[in-house]
């Protein structure tokens, strides 16, 4: 395994960001988690990078390839086998040249040519090595951030929200290329709110909905409703433009256990009162207590 | 990027000038009567109404005020810019040799308080939260909110009056012929007036440097060169220092006023013969001629500053250098 989260917790303050959160992430596997705006995916990259603000605590366990990523461990495998691909430009020094950025920081003849070789390979010309960060579009930026990538051999890829402001065919695109690095050996995980584009590259999809997993299931299982389990995950699929662009109308609740209990017609009266385990069946594993699996002790 | 300088070049001299109009008008209605002061109170007195005109006519203070004014600028820019009343040289003569003084002063502690201010900053911004930076800082506001004249007075009295390691005024020594005046003795001298005025330049580079020195290490850029596995010192000297200084050296060459003002207090309480003391001197010894070509001559000093300031962040700064050409 070359990922493994265990009981992720994750706090601001007085708020939980993130609740009791699980994560396994294989060689050549591509997972994408999936949810919406605020529901703390990006801390979530940050926190495995090590990355996140002081007043943000991280609690639970990160095993990189069987061992706890420790700070030490971090500090040899960040930029070479655990590489960040962030959101947008605001993550490049704007007073730094590209190419030297991409390089991080080396000026010298083979350096850039490695990077000049990177920059080919994904359809820019030389010259940007020599550009400045706002000289870039933003699928521009976003093939930078690729290429930095690889100036190693990563083995485990964090992407950040690598989409937004990209028309379809260039998020398509940019997309394509970490399937590119899953086929290569890495394993990958993209945070995304667009679970069309999550669909159609990954493997396997997390949703997360308020700080929990809802339902963690292959990509495949995403083609029809019925191989979807969790409420949430089902609201979400008819929301997607081809099955129906439905609107679930969905107003977030305090009460204990599950959130959608008022929603759901399948609810009893146990759905509002205890916290929700997980539940496995087949490859999925869901937050629900009608799935009538096996009992996961997450 | 010509453009650009000609654009500012033309802007800043139209400022000169109507500083100069402003000067000179506020001047022209103040009470000092030009004549009274040139002759005295009681030659005027006792002068006939004829010979009262006669000097009228010659110094042309019967004239209407824009016919004076025009004379006088057209003057002034050939160089001749009146004779002193105080000192009873001519005016330019007197600015040189003040000028000269004094410029060594201010060139001194201007670079001093930039270096030694974005240097501190610089530290106090990387340790920020530490004892380290609490001191920095809190030196810093104090010394922001200390009146300059109070601060070099009570330098004077420890340095020179207490440990009597340093004069306590003037440029050179007492009683010493001019040709026996040493370098040694100039610098010994100059050295209370550019500390007060380094020191009193310091606290807003320093608190400016380390506020931005906080915001550049809280930005997405550095995280992500933290990403990349960059240690601190990495992320300092490639990402922090290009970030901070470059806005610091804009933020230097617009505080030539800064220096400019502090140095008109700190040379009074030195007794220091520099552009600034004379500044004082003339405006209350009543000298036109000399009032008015100081507050020229430091408008041109502030006004090219801050020009500066524009053009080197026009060179340096490549987001703007790049800017209309092919991008």
């Amino acid at each position: 395994m070359l990922l493994e989260m265990e009981h992720i917790t994750i706090t601001a303050g007085q708020r939980n960001i993130l609740k009791d959160f699980f994560l396994t992430i294989e060689e050549k596997e591509f997972v994408a988690l999936v949810g919406a705006s605020g529901s703390g995916k990006s801390i979530l990259a940050h926190s495995i990078i090590g990355i996140i603000p002081e007043n943000v605590i991280c609690s639970g366990t990160i095993k990189y390839k069987g061992f706890i990523l420790t700070e030490e461990k971090k500090a040899t495998l960040l930029g070479n086998e655990i590489v960040l691909i962030p959101q947008n430009t605001s993550y490049l020094d704007p007073l730094m040249k590209v190419g030297i950025q991409v390089a991080k920081g080396k000026k010298d003849k083979k350096s850039l040519e490695k990077v000049k070789n990177l920059f080919k390979k994904y359809h820019m010309e030389e010259s940007v090595v020599y550009k400045y960060p706002f000289m870039l579009s933003g699928g521009m930026t976003r093939r930078v951030f690729i290429s930095s990538a690889l100036m190693e051999t990563p083995k485990l890829v964090i992407a950040d929200e690598p989409t937004p402001g990209l028309h379809k065919k260039m998020a398509q695109q940019v997309v394509s290329h970490f399937r590119e690095m899953a086929d290569m050996g890495a394993g990958v995980l993209m945070i995304t709110h667009d679970l069309d584009l999550a669909i159609s590259t990954a493997d396997k999809i997390v949703v997360l909905y308020n700080g929990e997993i809802m339902e963690v299931a292959k990509a495949i299982n995403f083609q029809s409703q019925d191989t979807l389990y969790h409420y949430y995950t089902k609201e979400l699929w008819k929301s997607m433009p081809k099955n129906g662009f439905y609107h679930s109308p969905i107003q977030q609740t305090s009460i204990e256990g599950c959130p959608f209990a008022h929603y759901c017609q399948k609810a009893k009266k146990e759905c509002t009162i205890n916290k929700i385990p997980y539940f496995v069946k087949g490859e999925s594993i869901v937050k629900c207590l009608f799935i009538g699996g096996e009992k996961q002790c997450y | 990027m010509i453009k650009y300088i000609l654009k500012n070049g033309i802007r800043m001299v139209l400022l000169i000038i109507a500083i100069s109009i402003a000067a000179f008008f506020l001047m022209t209605i103040s009470p000092i009567d030009p004549l009274q002061t040139n002759i005295g109170q009681t030659a005027l007195g006792i002068m006939s109404q004829e010979q009262i005109e006669q000097l009228q006519n010659y110094w042309g203070t019967n004239k209407n005020v824009v016919e004076r004014y025009l004379e006088w600028i057209k003057d002034f820019i050939s160089g001749n810019m009146g004779i002193s009343l105080l000192y009873r040289q001519p005016v330019y003569d007197v600015i040189v040799q003040r000028l000269l003084n004094s410029i060594w002063i201010l060139l001194a502690s201007w670079l001093l308080s930039g270096i030694l201010g974005v240097t501190f900053g610089i530290i106090a911004g990387i340790k920020e939260g530490s004892i380290l930076d609490s001191i920095i800082k809190d030196i810093a506001i104090l010394f922001s909110s200390t009146p300059i004249f109070w601060f070099a007075l009570i330098v004077l009295m420890i340095f020179a009056v207490w440990l009597k390691w340093f004069p306590i005024g003037f440029s050179v020594p007492i009683g010493v012929m001019v040709e026996n005046v040493s370098l040694f003795d100039k610098i010994h001298h100059a050295i209370l007036p550019t500390f007060v005025l380094s020191v009193a330049g310091m606290p807003n580079i320093i608190l400016h440097t380390r506020e931005r020195m906080i915001s550049v290490l809280k930005s997405d850029y550095i995280l992500f060169a933290k990403a990349l596995g960059k240690t601190k010192k990495q992320i300092v000297w490639q990402h922090g220092l290009r970030n901070v200084v470059l806005p610091a050296i804009t933020l230097q060459f617009a505080s030539i006023s800064e220096i400019f003002s502090g140095s008109i207090l700190a040379e009074q309480v030195f007794s220091y013969p520099g552009l600034g003391q004379i500044a004082v001197t003339a405006g209350l010894g009543g000298d036109m001629p000399l009032l008015l070509a100081v507050v020229v001559i430091c408008a041109c000093f502030v006004c090219g500053g801050n020009f500066l300031a524009d053009i080197i962040y026009h060179i340096i700064d490549p987001r703007i250098q790049l800017k209309g050409k092919e991008i």
